[in-house]
């Protein structure tokens, strides 16, 4: 039997960032990795660092968003200078390109809705020839798009590795290719029984994706998650033509290029479609006509980890005192705030009255109006 | 280290085509793939890394490792494994990240 402080359950972005933080403040930290057989968001998302329109409907969800986004820089350098490894995070700005007239005037909304709930949020609306100076190669199919300053992205593979590499030199003990099967709450904390591995510990972190609703289970909590599957193209090498990445083409460090953002509800299949991909691949053309003889290489589909709201759960389990229920779709983008604000807050070390919005207890109680501030 | 070639031609009875690499004439039997022509008359470097510009040769030969990117008739980033040789081709390394071509946005604005 395997004995540490905290048990992690997930090695994906979420859980090895939170891993990580956990392990920066002294503590020591099993992760429990399942293996290639789960379903692996963290290998098959976008890299975005998104803001603009996030938490759209509930403003702490924006709050927590932007913090992320400034922790960000701290993040990129620690992990540079602990593994050597550059994560090619870019906080350049990112635009919402629309193809469409209704298209913009949804997104013009939401983000003005934002704006009044947060008050310090910016964001342009650009058009025709204000919008080809500042993003070249723009479609003339575009109508228009939405620029923050505040979107970004990294090489989320790099995100992982980095992740992992850090996790290993801080001392993690990382156990991959283990399907937790049983978790026992007792009064001396945890044991948790993975393949032949048992793993007993004072606490638990449950970061395992989709995975959470078994876990939960375990534990006596119902976790409200869903699978939303997104298709991602990705093409050939080209030189660099796209300066800032948008929600839907973004060039990659390494000079691929990843087409993406849809969503469908298929349950748990993460293949990919024709259909699917003919639109992604027509939109992507249609933003940036110079795509329109580049090959594409990869194809893949993933899925999203979705709470009815789309919003995160950062929930101490009540049935289970010790143990945190962890889950979101947004790995990459909350990266930082996940390793230097919420391990703190897991850790005891900080109070965070922030998570209170994020609890699983919002999807229980009748919906009530949130304020500002 | 430097070492010689794994990489033999088989006797063939194929007739020879003839095709060029880098502007250089290479008889090479017909039917073989543009990568295997250009591994068994010695090149050693095929094109150059996108990301650090290292020199490359064929690795896979079947499809995948896309190591054996070259430019073959003009058109950039082919797989020369993937690509049989026939009389005439003219294949030339693939310099780190293909060029962007303006006429396919030229031509797509000229659609719309």
């Amino acid at each position: 039997m395997h004995k540490t402080q905290t048990t992690v359950i997930g090695g994906g972005l979420l859980g090895m960032a939170t891993a990580y933080g956990l392990a920066r403040l002294g503590q020591k930290v099993c992760v429990l990795d399942e293996g290639d057989t789960a379903f692996r968001a963290s290998r098959g998302n976008f890299g975005l660092l998104w803001v603009q329109g996030k938490g759209y409907g509930m403003a702490p969800y924006a709050r927590w968003t932007r913090q992320a986004v400034a922790l960000w820089p701290k993040l990129a350098g620690l992990l540079l200078a602990e593994t050597g490894i550059d994560v090619q995070l870019r906080q350049s700005g990112g635009f919402q390109l629309c193809l469409s007239e209704a298209e913009l005037a949804e997104e013009v909304r939401r983000l003005q809705w934002l704006k009044d709930e947060l008050g310090d949020y910016p964001f342009e609306v650009l058009r025709g020839v204000q919008l080809s100076q500042r993003l070249p190669g723009v479609g003339p199919a575009v109508v228009g798009a939405c620029y923050s300053p505040m979107d970004g992205d990294v090489n989320p593979l790099k995100l992982l590795r980095a992740l992992h590499q850090a996790c290993q030199l801080q001392g993690v003990h990382l156990l991959s290719g283990h399907k937790v099967m049983g978790i026992e709450a007792g009064d001396n904390g945890f044991v948790v029984t993975a393949g032949e591995q048992q793993v007993r510990s004072e606490q638990l972190v449950l970061a395992a994706g989709l995975g959470n609703r078994e876990l939960g289970a375990h534990l006596g909590h119902a976790i409200p998650l869903q699978p939303s599957r997104g298709q991602i193209l990705v093409t050939e090498r080209v030189e660099p033509f796209l300066s800032h990445p948008t929600s839907t083409v973004r060039q990659t460090d390494e000079g691929t290029v990843q087409l993406g953002d849809s969503a469908e509800s298929v349950g748990f299949d993460d293949g990919t479609s024709t259909a699917v991909m003919a639109d992604i691949a027509d939109r992507a053309v249609r933003s940036f006509p110079r795509l329109g003889n580049v090959r594409l290489v990869r194809a893949w589909g993933a899925l999203r980890v979705l709470t009815p709201d789309g919003c995160p759960i950062y929930q101490p389990l009540s049935k289970a005192p010790g143990a945190y229920l962890l889950s979101c779709h947004s790995g990459v983008t909350l990266a930082a705030i996940h390793a230097l604000r919420l391990a703190p807050w897991i850790a005891g070390k900080i109070a965070l009255p922030e998570v209170a919005a994020f609890s699983l207890d919002r999807f229980n109680s009748a919906p009530e109006v949130r304020h500002a501030g | 280290m430097p070492a010689d070639s794994l990489f033999i031609q088989l006797p063939t009875d194929s007739p020879c085509v003839m095709i060029e690499f880098e502007g250089q004439p290479l008889a090479v039997p017909s039917g073989i793939s543009v990568a295997a022509a250009l591994l068994a008359s010695g090149s050693r470097h095929t094109r150059s890394t996108a990301v650090s510009g290292a020199p490359r040769a064929p690795y896979c030969m079947m499809g995948v490792c896309f190591e054996c990117l070259v430019e073959v008739d003009g058109v950039p980033n082919c797989q020369a494994c993937m690509v049989t040789v026939s009389d005439g081709l003219k294949v030339r390394r693939q310099q780190g990240a293909r060029a962007l071509s303006a006429l396919a946005e030229e031509g797509a604005h000229d659609g719309i």
